[in-house]
């Protein structure tokens, strides 16, 4: 293992101290429940918007916090679920009177530690709470069978236009119900070049040869679907955005946000490259792309990689999407 | 039947899993990264740390309070999926013992039947779901077939029942938790859960006969 990292068991806690010293203005850290605040939090007579998981991801979801997005996100060790002691603090910090939105990923620890945490605050502070779990990965099944479908890219989306939608003093109900809508709308699918090392465990979760690669991955070096040889950007692309399309399905006509999202081991010119490949296929199926984001927003360590992520678009969330972030990982608009 | 458990049988038993734990650390985390997420080793380990340091730190009053305490900080400290299914198996196996003068072989075979239904419960699996349930299952039915011989019998046979419980997994389809994103790639190793739920029966038939 090559890691810039002191002790292993540290990184989460010294991460959120970089993190708090390298954003005095905008970031408070509570390094105890190892929560990241906006530092104006809580905003009286706003939705308070919190989110949580496994260390990781980052930017997701501490590099989200900020206006315009998250109000606090909660930081699991790497790769687990956050406690519910976690949430029940950050709900009650952030609460502005006006009810708290959680964001889970549909993974089945987010689930229950973040269920035990809603419980809890029901039973303890009378904060209104509503959650949402996104489950936007086309490729796990989505059946009784399974633990259905992870979330994944589609979070950062939900969380940035969902965020300017409770900036604007939206009600709890409503913003519930767009965050709802929006994961309805969002598909994604992911493929790895190359696992991840998980820094705890010191060696790479699963072995990719050379001329390998695994599609269908999610974000925590779990093995994806199926393992296929090594192919070029324009096959990889096919492989990744025909069965978003056809699973919604998208079709001609259809306006979408479309994202490129690196695992985090991948340099950006080849996510322009595949950017290139997505937009081409996506022109040629007559999906306009009304808005585009490339880069590394929702990761899984040092995992070389991409994901595709569409999200099917109006002008209302157009307009939202466009609206003013300032967060240490999207900036815009201030 | 043998004598009614103390608190300090109790004590031993989370003591000596909290051990055993630590050393499978590799062995839980390695298990977990053929099929899950490389975390269950080490989560596992955290949290039954912590909870040696709150039975070094506290005295208790009673088994209820001491098991409720501990399902607290394992789900304060573990995080992912074994936190709080770990947690609220040790919550209701204290709630189990709540008033309880002495735990003999009877009344320990229901705390235990208590905690695997908060496991089930919280966790929404069934029987060949590839999980922790499928050692609990039948350790359960063994250690209840031989209760009338005993807490020690009816340990030894639950803890036995939970190994080949536990083997039975490994040809197993995952149908719950992060295993069953793999599908049939899931089929052929054995489940992380199931290993560590055996260890406890393990711990407990150690320490508790």
């Amino acid at each position: 293992m090559k890691k810039l990292i002191n002790d292993p068991a540290d990184v989460v806690k010294e991460a959120l101290r970089g993190m708090e010293a390298a954003h005095p203005g905008h970031l408070r850290v509570d390094h105890d429940h190892a929560i990241i605040y906006r530092k104006d939090a809580p905003r009286q007579g706003k939705v308070a918007l919190i989110s949580g998981g496994g260390s990781g991801h980052e930017p997701l979801h501490g590099g989200f916090v900020g206006t315009g997005m998250l109000d606090a996100a909660c930081a699991g060790e790497v790769f687990t679920s956050p406690v519910p002691d976690q949430m029940m603090e950050a709900t009650k910090q952030v609460d502005g009177g006006a009810g708290v939105l959680h964001i889970v990923k549909n993974y089945t620890g987010d689930v229950m530690n973040f269920e035990m945490a809603a419980e809890m605050a029901a039973a303890d502070s009378g904060i209104e709470v509503q959650s949402v779990v996104t489950d936007d990965d086309v490729a796990v099944q989505d059946s009784l069978y399974t633990a259905g479908r992870r979330g994944v890219g589609i979070t950062v989306l939900l969380e940035k236009i969902v965020g300017a939608a409770a900036e604007e003093g939206r009600p709890l109900q409503e913003i519930a119900d767009l965050a709802t809508r929006i994961n309805s709308q969002g598909r994604s699918m992911g493929m790895a070049l190359t696992s991840c090392t998980v820094p705890s465990a010191g060696k790479a979760t699963f072995d990719l040869a050379d001329n390998e690669m695994e599609v269908g991955i999610g974000i925590h070096g779990e093995p994806g679907r199926k393992r296929l040889p090594l192919a070029s950007a324009k096959d990889v692309a096919s492989l990744l955005v025909d069965p978003v399309v056809a699973d919604l399905p998208y079709g001609k006509g259809d306006s979408v946000i479309a994202f490129v999202n690196g695992m985090g081991g991948t340099p950006l010119i080849e996510l322009y490259v595949m950017y290139n490949e997505v937009a081409q296929i996506l022109e040629q199926a007559g999906i306009t792309v009304a808005r585009s984001l490339v880069g590394n927003y929702i990761t899984s360590l040092d995992m070389a990689g991409c994901s595709v992520t569409l999200l099917k678009v109006d002008d209302e969330l157009v307009g939202l999407w466009d609206a003013p972030v300032n967060t240490p990982g999207l900036r815009w608009g201030c | 039947m043998a004598e009614a458990l103390t608190l300090d049988a109790f004590a031993r038993w989370l003591k000596q899993f909290a051990e055993t734990v630590h050393d499978n650390v590799g062995l839980l985390t390695d298990l977990d990264s053929a099929i899950g997420d490389a975390d269950h080793g080490t989560n596992m380990d955290r949290g039954f740390k912590a909870v040696v340091s709150v039975l070094d730190g506290n005295g208790f009053e009673s088994p209820d309070a001491l098991f409720k305490k501990v399902g607290m900080t394992l789900v304060s400290t573990v995080g992912g999926a074994s936190g709080p299914l770990y947690g609220t198996f040790f919550l209701r196996f204290g709630s189990a013992l709540q008033g309880v003068e002495a735990v003999g072989t009877q009344e320990l075979g229901k705390a235990l039947r208590a905690g695997v239904e908060g496991i089930v419960t919280r966790g929404k699996a069934e029987l060949e779901d590839k999980t922790m349930y499928d050692a609990w299952a039948p350790a359960l039915e063994a250690f209840d077939r031989a209760a009338p011989e005993g807490t020690a019998a009816a340990l030894a046979a639950a803890a036995t029942a939970a190994g080949e419980g536990r083997d039975a997994t490994t040809d197993m389809l995952a149908r719950k938790g992060r295993a069953s994103y793999l599908g049939e790639r899931s089929i052929g190793h054995q489940d992380p859960g199931a290993t560590s739920a055996t260890m406890l029966l393990e711990s407990a038939a150690a320490t508790l006969a």
